[in-house]
């Protein structure tokens, strides 16, 4: 292509090994990036291992251990069933990551997309688009996600869908307002002159100039994917019990309110580490690589 | 009312009307798209297909989509969400009885927000990058992120069931202002808290902004006290920000209100609809999500007058 120049010489490897080192001592050199680097590499570990590092079988119901306290056997205690709380803790971060990583990806995907379409395309388009993201955004949350898991039946699947519809305008918009302020930069401009194809501009020229803040933003709204899905377990209507999610070990502790107190730690106590940990870490990557992202707060 | 802020009012309001036919627009196509059926839904497994048929009859699902959108506009248009499937009674009657206890929560949850937030906000611009502010800052990134249900939960766990210093549910005895407002303090804390955080943050960046202005320098050339200038004239102007967030706000606080609600088993909207869940009780979900929603936007609206009314920058970017 004749516009190869336009782009960045992609750098050596060695040279990226570089960069991510110094980004990493950024990050690190601010506490709150450290506590938040720390506790999201917690998060995604304990999901992956969840079955090496513990032996108990999440769902495996035991009568006779019913309410245990914490123990050195049973390290978060026992629930009403007497199912490990520990085990169902990991396993229920199986549960929040993927969602949260499905949804998150999923929304970016679609609000990139229509975001590119609406900053690039022609203008009626981009009004009709512009109308249909107020559109979306304008159903409170949670009582869009009631209705939707009324009408759909509850399922991860509903939990996945409820967070793309409510998250796509966000990042549409931002793509967007990007697109429209790349779509005359002179790169744009002399590779059209050139040119290139609106694809080939979409794909080289624009997206891997706006591609950086949005995933910055994206793990900043891990919290609320994670929230979403917890939430909706909680209420019954995200995954079904018996499986071990954040939300439905809420819910047991919350039925159990006034018998045991530990079934909530086990439920609550990974949601306040998880959403704290990726909100922490957001924080300092927008404030380590993005100056135009921090005006956004 | 000058000429001006009169046509902006309109253009405003035009603008949530359009909207909220919009977001109509998707609620019909998400009903209709959605697998399932809202007759046997609304019916349960257990019903024989005639059943189904006088039912999806009455409620109009068998005539062509677009009369069905058709009378879906306009009946809402003229107040009519349905009727509820068990009682008989008309939806947006069930839905307005319920709607003051959510309102009522919700303003709980602003007075957390503005009486924590402003003050912290103030508190840390005053002294930029000293220890208040340092705490204020993380403290507020913190209450951002937990969700609010998690706060609900813990906040009924320690101050009602472990301390018992205040109820557990309910929304106290009818009547009885001191019991409804002692059962407000704990369900409109989980509701506020993280608004508590976003008006903090908001308030000390437009309080620094502020801060820097000339008639500032002026006030202190003046010698005026620090504690006068800082309320008295900078958050005059600092707090303007925080009145357009208010109104996303209240979106995202009924969103909280709904879980605090089921939380402390209080009435309002969110229980309304948890419970018509459970009974598969289909037009009280849609009509609910359709009261929230229209209130959600013209509160976004008012949010945006006001703004008009004290900032006449606004005013003029918008025409």
């Amino acid at each position: 292509m004749l516009d190869q120049a336009l782009t960045d010489f992609p750098p050596r490897r060695r040279e990226r090994l570089a960069a991510t080192k110094n980004a990493l001592k950024r990050i690190l050199r601010d506490p709150l990036g450290a506590i938040g680097l720390t506790l999201v590499v917690l998060a995604v570990v304990s999901a992956v291992f969840a079955g090496v590092l513990t032996n108990y079988d999440p769902n495996r119901i035991s009568p006779m251990v019913r309410f245990a306290p914490a123990s050195l056997q049973h390290l978060l205690g026992t629930d009403h069933l007497g199912r490990d709380l520990f085990a169902r803790m990991l396993f229920g971060g199986r549960i929040a990551l993927s969602v949260a990583v499905g949804a998150t990806a999923g929304s970016l995907i679609m609000g990139m997309v229509l975001g590119l379409i609406a900053g690039y395309g022609p203008r009626w388009l981009d009004n009709i688009l512009l109308l249909i993201f107020d559109g979306a955004k304008s159903f409170p949350t949670v009582m869009l996600a009631l209705t939707l898991v009324t009408l759909s039946g509850p399922s991860l699947l509903a939990v996945v869908f409820v967070v793309v519809l409510v998250s796509v305008p966000g990042y549409a918009r931002i793509i967007r307002t990007q697109t429209l302020v790349m779509r005359s930069a002179e790169h744009v401009i002399a590779a059209r002159s050139m040119g290139a194809s609106t694809g080939r501009i979409l794909r080289v020229h624009i997206l891997p100039n706006i591609v950086g803040p949005i995933l910055i933003l994206a793990s900043m709204d891990v919290p609320s994917v994670v929230a979403i899905e917890a939430g909706l377990s909680f209420l019954g209507l995200g995954v079904r019990p018996p499986t071990a999610s954040w939300g439905t070990i809420l819910n047991d502790g919350f039925s159990n309110i006034r018998d045991s107190y530990w079934i909530l730690i086990a439920g609550g106590l990974p949601i306040v580490l998880t959403t704290l940990g990726f909100t922490f870490l957001g924080e300092t990557l927008r404030d380590v690589f993005d100056v135009r992202l921090r005006e956004r707060s | 009312m000058t000429p001006e802020m009169f046509r902006y009012t309109l253009k405003r309001l035009w603008l949530g009307v359009i909207i909220v036919s919009l977001a109509m627009m998707m609620l019909f196509a998400m009903i209709y798209l959605i697998p399932g059926d809202p007759a046997s839904v609304a019916l349960g497994p257990r019903a024989t297909p005639a059943m189904v048929e006088a039912l999806r009859a009455r409620m109009g699902l068998d005539q062509p989509i677009w009369m069905q959108f058709v009378h879906f506009y306009g009946s809402a248009l003229r107040g009519d969400l349905g009727t509820e499937v068990l009682s008989g009674r008309p939806v947006l009657t069930v839905v307005m009885e319920q709607l003051p206890f959510t309102l009522a929560l919700i303003g709980g949850g602003i007075s957390w927000s503005v009486l924590l937030g402003i003050p912290l906000g103030c508190m840390a611009a005053v002294k930029r990058g000293g220890f208040v502010d340092r705490v204020v800052g993380v403290l507020s990134v913190a209450v951002i992120a937990v969700p609010s249900f998690v706060v609900a939960i813990y906040s009924l766990l320690i101050f009602a069931v472990a301390l018992e210093w205040l109820p557990a549910i309910g929304a106290g005895e009818p009547g009885n202002l001191s019991s409804q407002l002692e059962h407000l303090i704990l369900p409109s804390l989980a509701v506020g808290i993280g608004w508590v955080g976003y008006i903090a943050r908001m308030v000390r960046a437009s309080m620094l902004e502020t801060l820097e202005a000339s008639h500032i320098r002026t006030a202190r050339a003046f010698g005026l006290t620090d504690r006068r200038i800082t309320y008295s004239y900078a958050l005059r102007i600092a707090i303007l920000p925080t009145v357009t967030v208010l109104g996303i706000g209240i979106g995202q606080m009924l969103s909280s209100a709904v879980f605090a609600e089921i939380v402390f088993a209080r009435p309002g909207i969110g229980k309304l609809v948890y419970e018509a869940i459970s009974v598969r009780n289909y037009p009280i979900v849609t009509g609910a999500l359709l009261v929230t929603t229209i209130l959600f936007v013209f509160i976004n609206v008012l949010a945006d007058v006001v703004i008009g009314v004290l900032d006449s920058r606004v005013r003029s970017s918008f025409n």
